[in-house]
């Protein structure tokens, strides 16, 4: 399972640095979403591995053997952010988009010195 | 009142009352001036009832902690010294503000001048009053920024903005050096605070910090008193309102610099390194000063110059290390303070009744305001060092101390002379002043008439003139007991006997003082109609150093200097950037590994291999790698690809005990790739067959592969870290603790959702803010949203839809999409209350079991998604009135006053409150404080997110209207 489990961690970091990297921002805001996967698997990692033992106590409470809810909690603090984050780069970009009439990272095409001449709003 | 409480609110008042002016409309000039009088008056009256507590041998103080920590406490201490200048801050303040009311225009924003102007008392008072050197700094920035403010207060005047912001530059420069020799004296002496720095003088002096301590303190104090080669901003500072001149850069915040000094004093002063730094920088200013002031031509300029040049004498004075020239020191600021303050209001008068201040036009103005004539020459002769008057008083005791201390350094034997060719060039520039302005024959082509001002205009110099003649006569009935109290304050045993008379008898001093006044008029006489034509402008020997002009060059050099570097060392773009930030994670992580030794073969622990679990990453790994191929020309299905490797991640967190990660994973997975798909139409088309230059497809090809290398040694790191920490036994985390006192702490079985709410609930408080705050921007980014030309095209399939509808009979255009999507429209509408009722479910049983505020919080909003989805936006919202921003802003308040009801039981912030309670049917149910802080989550959760999914839904609608509107205005002109 851990091998299974890191080996899964690495291959989402890897096609998530690799969208990071590429020059458009749908191509940026995926691989944000992939690499903050690979992160909050992670953190949660980082809590060791258990099977069918969840943090969530019976009538007698069993102590000893469940899963460690301190990472998780803090990988359900960084779900919701994770949220916010990629709505609000979603919006920057369709923003962006709008204002500079083209979906490059820096607002212009590489080989353009200006910016897109259909830019109705430069 | 008992004295430490009057003391505080001598303080405050001024503060208050800036606040109080702000507030005011823009055109109450009376009501912002007697505001301001009222204010400065009230603190005057507080400061000099404590004038008995204050000459006292020990000064008042009024304390509180302010950064315990830090061994900080904000301490108001008056002694005789502090209550000196206090007055003079006040009194002055309050006659600056009576002339300002009349001096002002009708049509100037007088409430924010005065705002400005109580808030720079209430600095200069925090200064003089600081019984700790840390509040000192602060109130001497404070004093640095108002002073910007109000030079700048004409804000439409080039040069008044260069002033302000020069003034700032050089002022504020200095008040940094004087933070770091501040906490360098602190640190010697063991503590800020004054009374014990002041009783460590002998081994601040000693110590070997001692010297860049003095520095930077220095530095401090002599930015702020203009000496040379600082002074440059003080003669610019002169585009302020003339008031505002009198008072901050004549007769108080340069004296700052001068306070400063006596108030360390007897910590510094003593030492070789005292006596040159303060000596020379006061002798070369007093001379640079008085001489440039000579060939002033504006009366301003001249005032300026003449005010560095006393400035310089002060500091001379205190660098002579004797006791007796410490008195003249405190004396002759007290005298300039009246003198100086009493001649600028006389400028502004003049510059007020004929609209020049240039002696070259001014002339024989005695005929037509022999009044104020009158009382400017009598400021002025005690400026000169004329007998009677309070300036004679004050030069001849620093003409004596400069004759006693003659004769050990070539300072010391040049020191007679300077002092009296200084005190000469004082009585030629004076003398210049008077019979410029007021003298000579009948002014003409002036721009306005000159006549006598309002009567309450003069009332202020009147004032100060009477204090300048009454110390000049009887000094020791007057400023007498006040000055012995702050000569103690400083000296304290050390303190001289000294005599205040008028008359010495004939001595050396008595000498200089009648060599100065004669060479002064035969300087004059000689020189003074070259003086006037002056053809080349600057001072005579300095016209060709322009401290100004070395300035601005200076500055901008700085600039361009920064401007080069970042053209070699920024990185503007977006992906080298991002390429430098992984190298560079990639290097140190490398680097950690090297140094530490990474040892993968070590495995403590192992969970069971299970091939099903494989065969699920197996999918979840093809999504991730699908999805980055894909994602540059197949936009829709990566976004389904993403959506699958979340879906795959979530499902790893039910397997591996954490349901509500795989909850709430799940249901934040639905709601991002609806967002996606919301987003995607927007976005520009993007084909394969578009080819790019032949010169970039090469160096494309090369950075891709760079790229690739990062990303995958990136992942294998990764992975290699995560497999190298999960196969280690865990730590004893403070896991433990969280399972065990769960369920006895916060009645809740839920460990993680009672972190969220109980134990950590103050994070969580924060985090939904975020989500808040991140909902509003998408909200207000949207709503400029512009969308791309080429975007706003409809949909092929809806074009032909529409065709269809159109060629039918009985047919509206969009039947043909709504009968598409009839069943999953019906079972959509259906499933509304159901999810409502799951989400309500997911809530309740947070505490309890998987679920919580956050997942219900999404849930409702898939329920909300699901009606847009299957109806549309308008359909839903004329049936159901969803109001986002009001939910956020209730869901914020719900949480908020949750943690708050905790302080109704005197309890901290949050502290959580259970008890179980059964009513009938639905069984035992926990009702906790955390449940309210768990509903306030759920609520802001649904406006946030149900407002970006609407917002985003509406530019469909808004670009629908748009085209309407074009369609109706086509046919309109067909």
């Amino acid at each position: 399972m851990e091998l299974v489990l890191s080996a899964g961690i690495g291959v989402f970091a890897a096609a998530g640095v690799w969208l990071m990297l590429r020059p458009r921002t749908f191509q940026v805001a995926l691989g944000l979403s992939l690499l903050s996967y690979a992160v909050n698997l992670f953190i949660f990692a980082m809590g060791r591995l258990t099977v069918g033992a969840p943090p969530v106590l019976g009538a007698a409470p069993d102590v000893v053997s469940v899963d460690d809810p301190v990472t998780q909690a803090l990988v359900l603090t960084a779900l919701v952010i994770g949220f916010a984050l990629t709505a609000l780069f979603l919006v920057v970009l369709l923003a962006a988009r709008g204002v500079t009439g083209c979906d490059h990272v820096d607002g212009r095409e590489p080989h353009h010195a200006e910016p897109h001449p259909g830019n109705p709003h430069p | 009142m008992p004295p430490d409480l009057l003391l505080a609110t001598a303080a405050i008042l001024p503060f208050l009352g800036s606040i109080a002016a702000i507030c005011l409309p823009g055109h109450a000039r009376n009501a912002a001036a007697g505001l301001a009088g009222l204010v400065t008056l009230a603190s005057l009256a507080c400061i000099a009832l404590l004038y008995p507590a204050a000459s006292g041998a020990d000064p008042v103080v009024w304390a509180v902690d302010w950064l315990p920590t830090l061994g900080v406490r904000l301490v108001l201490r008056l002694d005789g010294l502090a209550w000196i200048f206090a007055v003079l801050v006040l009194g002055i303040g309050a006659l600056v503000v009576l002339y300002a009311r009349y001096y002002m225009a009708q049509e100037d924003p007088v409430p924010r001048l005065f705002c400005y102007f109580l808030a720079f008392v209430g600095a200069m008072l925090g200064i003089v009053l600081s019984g700790n050197l840390i509040q000192l700094v602060v109130f001497w920035e404070l004093t640095s920024i108002v002073s910007f403010l109000l030079i700048g207060y004409w804000s439409d005047n080039a040069s008044a903005r260069d002033g302000a912001r020069m003034a700032l530059t050089i002022t504020a420069a200095g008040g940094l050096c004087l933070l770091v020799g501040a906490i360098l004296l602190g640190r010697i002496a063991g503590s800020y605070d004054l009374d014990v720095v002041l009783a460590s003088g002998a081994a601040i002096r000693s110590s070997p910090l001692y010297l860049p301590a003095l520095v930077l303190v220095l530095a401090g104090a002599l930015t702020k008193s203009a000496q040379f080669p600082f002074h440059i901003w003080l003669p610019r500072a002169m585009a302020a309102p003339t008031p505002i001149s009198a008072y901050l850069h004549s007769a108080t915040m340069v004296k700052a610099g001068i306070f400063l000094m006596l108030r360390l004093w007897p910590v510094l002063s003593g030492t070789e390194s005292w006596y040159w730094i303060v000596g020379t920088i006061g002798m070369a200013t007093m001379l640079v000063g008085a001489w440039s002031a000579i060939f002033q031509h504006d009366l301003k300029g001249l005032l300026a110059y003449s005010t560095i040049s006393h400035l310089g004498l002060i500091t001379l004075l205190l660098g002579l290390d004797s006791p007796l020239a410490v008195v003249a020191a405190i004396f002759h600021t007290v005298n300039h303070a009246t003198f100086k303050a009493s001649l600028f209001m006389a400028a502004g008068i003049i510059d007020h009744e004929t609209g020049t201040r240039d002696m070259r036009r001014l002339s024989g103005l005695w005929r037509a305001m022999p009044y104020t004539g009158t009382l400017a020459m009598v400021a002025a002769a005690a400026m000169a060092g004329v007998p009677l008057l309070n300036g004679f008083l004050s030069k001849e005791m620093f003409l004596a101390e400069a004759a006693d201390n003659a004769g050990e350094h070539w300072l010391n034997l040049a020191l007679p002379v300077l002092a009296t060719l200084a005190s000469a060039f004082t009585v030629l520039y004076s003398l210049r002043f008077i019979r410029q302005t007021f003298f000579g024959p009948a002014p003409h082509d002036l721009p306005h008439a000159p006549h006598e001002p309002v009567r309450w205009m003069r009332i202020p110099i009147e004032l100060l003139v009477l204090v300048c003649v009454a110390i000049g006569l009887v000094p020791n009935l007057t400023i007498g007991p006040a000055l012995a109290g702050a000569a103690r304050a400083v000296l304290g045993a050390r303190t001289p006997d000294y005599d205040l008379a008028i008359w010495h008898g004939f001595n050396a001093a008595l000498a200089m003082s009648v060599v100065a006044l004669a060479g002064g008029v035969a300087l004059y006489v000689a020189f003074g109609r070259r003086i006037n034509v002056n053809p080349r402008g600057g001072p005579w020997l300095m016209d060709r150093l322009d401290g100004g002009w070395l300035f601005e060059r200076g500055m901008t050099n700085l600039v361009l200097a920064a401007r080069a570097l970042e053209a070699r060392l920024g990185a503007e773009r977006l992906q080298p950037q991002l390429r430098i930030l992984f190298l560079a994670a990639l290097t140190a992580a490398a680097a950690a590994g090297v140094a530490r030794g990474l040892d993968l073969a070590a495995p403590g622990r192992m969970t069971a291999f299970d091939p099903a679990f494989a065969l699920m990453w197996l999918v979840g790994a093809a999504c991730a790698v699908g999805a980055a191929e894909r994602a540059k020309y197949h936009r829709l299905s990566a976004a389904i690809l993403v959506g699958g490797a979340g879906l795959v991640s979530s499902l790893t967190f039910l397997w591996l005990s954490a349901p509500d990660l795989a909850v709430t994973q799940i249901l934040v997975e639905i709601v991002t790739t609806v967002m996606l798909l919301l987003g995607l139409r927007w976005l520009p088309k993007r084909d394969r067959a578009i080819p790019a230059p032949a010169a970039e497809a090469a160096r494309a090809a090369r950075r891709r592969l760079a790229d690739l290398g990062i990303a995958l040694l990136a992942g294998l790191g990764l992975a290699g870290l995560a497999y190298a920490v999960m196969t280690r036994p865990a730590p004893d985390g403070i896991g433990r603790w969280f399972v065990e006192e769960s369920y006895p702490l916060a009645g809740g079985r839920n460990v993680v959702n009672v972190l969220l709410v109980d134990f950590r609930a103050f994070d969580t408080l924060g985090e939904i803010c975020v989500l808040g705050v991140v909902g509003l921007t998408v909200f207000a980014l949207l709503r400029r949203f512009r969308p791309a030309p080429d975007s706003l095209e409809r949909p092929a399939q809806q074009v032909r839809h529409d065709a269809y509808d159109r060629a039918r009979a009985g047919r509206e255009p969009g039947h043909t999409a709504a009968d598409a999507l009839l069943v999953p429209r019906v079972v959509m509408t259906w499933l509304f209350p159901f999810i409502v009722l799951l989400a309500l479910h997911l809530f309740l049983r947070g505490h309890d079991l998987p679920g919580g505020g956050f997942a219900a919080g999404i849930a409702l909003t898939v329920a909300f998604m699901l009606q847009y989805m299957a109806c549309g936006a308008q359909w839903v919202e004329a049936r159901l009135r969803i109001q986002p921003i009001a939910w956020i802003g209730v869901g914020l308040l719900v949480a908020a006053l949750a943690g708050a009801g905790s302080w109704l039981f005197g309890r901290p912030y949050l502290t959580a409150f259970f008890a179980y309670w059964e009513p009938p049917l639905l069984g035992k149910v926990p009702v906790a404080s955390a449940l309210v802080f768990d509903l306030g989550i759920m609520i802001l959760v649904v406006g946030a997110s149900a407002l970006m999914l609407v917002a985003l839904a509406h530019q469909s609608l808004r670009r629908t209207r748009a085209a309407e509107a074009e369609r109706a205005a086509e046919e309109e002109t067909a």
